[in-house]
């Protein structure tokens, strides 16, 4: 199998932000943390562009580089986690993200800053799958479930898409050739390190 | 006297050399980082888990997401020609 990837086609994209309350009520995240967020450009002009943001699951993820407790593991099938065990919440991994993926929940009276908390491509966490510890800490395992993330499934409008790299790929190029125009993959480039996605 | 202070300065020296001896490896080599299983062993019985595909069968696990990616997200294939 090919890597688990994350699309999203910013010419379907309506901003109705499904995708952040899907992965909310999905994982229950909690207040202040948003592991999915749209981002709008040129916002309230003809022609703006909406993007789903979180966690692209880099090929060569900074936030691995950067963790000075090691705590990042890559799952076989290509999806970046970590141990919120390990985790000390220094927030260097924030600082390394291009797409600010990482998250920080406030904890305690005083609102220190907490473990990290991030996007898992809905594959939960280090802890034994569908478990009540995997659940609080990480989420949903919806993977190994036999499902793919719910932000993509529950998309109106088929803008995210998420799974398989050479499915997810297959997709989008035949939307491209369809549609006739919006070849542009937005992330695509940083994320997975190819020129996809970028003017030439 | 002097055997006493002989043998308290050995004790002492053997105390000071040996104390690395129980420290911690400190190697970043993510040793600390609990093991994931494959998510194609399933989450065993839950009402969640998706059926249609062999729990510890990667290759039914593989074509299951396959054709839940191509089902849920290609409208292309759904919509009449």
């Amino acid at each position: 199998m090919a890597r688990m990837k994350f699309i999203c086609d910013a010419e379907r994209c309506i901003e109705c932000n499904g995708c952040v309350t899907a992965c909310k009520n999905e994982h229950e995240v909690p207040w202040g943390v948003n592991r999915r967020r749209v981002v709008t450009l040129n916002d309230g002009v003809p022609g703006e562009k909406s993007i789903s943001v979180a966690c692209m699951h880099c090929s060569d993820a900074p936030c691995m580089a950067v963790c000075p407790v090691n705590c990042f593991y890559r799952t076989d099938e290509g999806v970046v986690l970590h141990d919120k065990d390990v985790c000390i919440g220094c927030g260097y991994c924030s600082y390394a993200c291009p797409f600010g993926a990482p998250q920080f929940p406030s904890q305690g009276t005083f609102g220190v800053r907490g473990k990290m908390d991030k996007c898992t491509f809905c594959a939960g966490g280090p802890e034994a799958h569908g478990s009540q510890d995997e659940f609080e800490k990480y989420g949903r395992n919806r993977l190994a479930e036999g499902k793919l993330p719910a932000c993509a499934e529950m998309c109106s409008t088929k803008a995210l898409l998420a799974g398989d790299g050479d499915v997810v790929a297959d997709i989008f190029r035949n939307r491209v050739l369809q549609r006739g125009k919006g070849a542009e993959v937005w992330g695509w480039g940083t994320a997975y390190g190819t020129a996809q996605g970028t003017k030439s | 006297m002097s055997q006493r202070f002989i043998l308290s300065i050995a004790a002492a020296a053997l105390t000071l050399g040996l104390a690395a001896c129980g420290d911690q490896p400190q190697e970043m080599n993510g040793a600390g980082v609990k093991q994931d299983g494959a998510p194609y062993t399933g989450v065993g019985k839950s009402q969640y888990a998706q059926g249609g595909w062999n729990v510890g069968d990667k290759t039914s696990w593989e074509q299951q997401l396959k054709a839940r990616a191509q089902y849920g997200q290609n409208d292309y294939t759904r919509m009449s020609k």
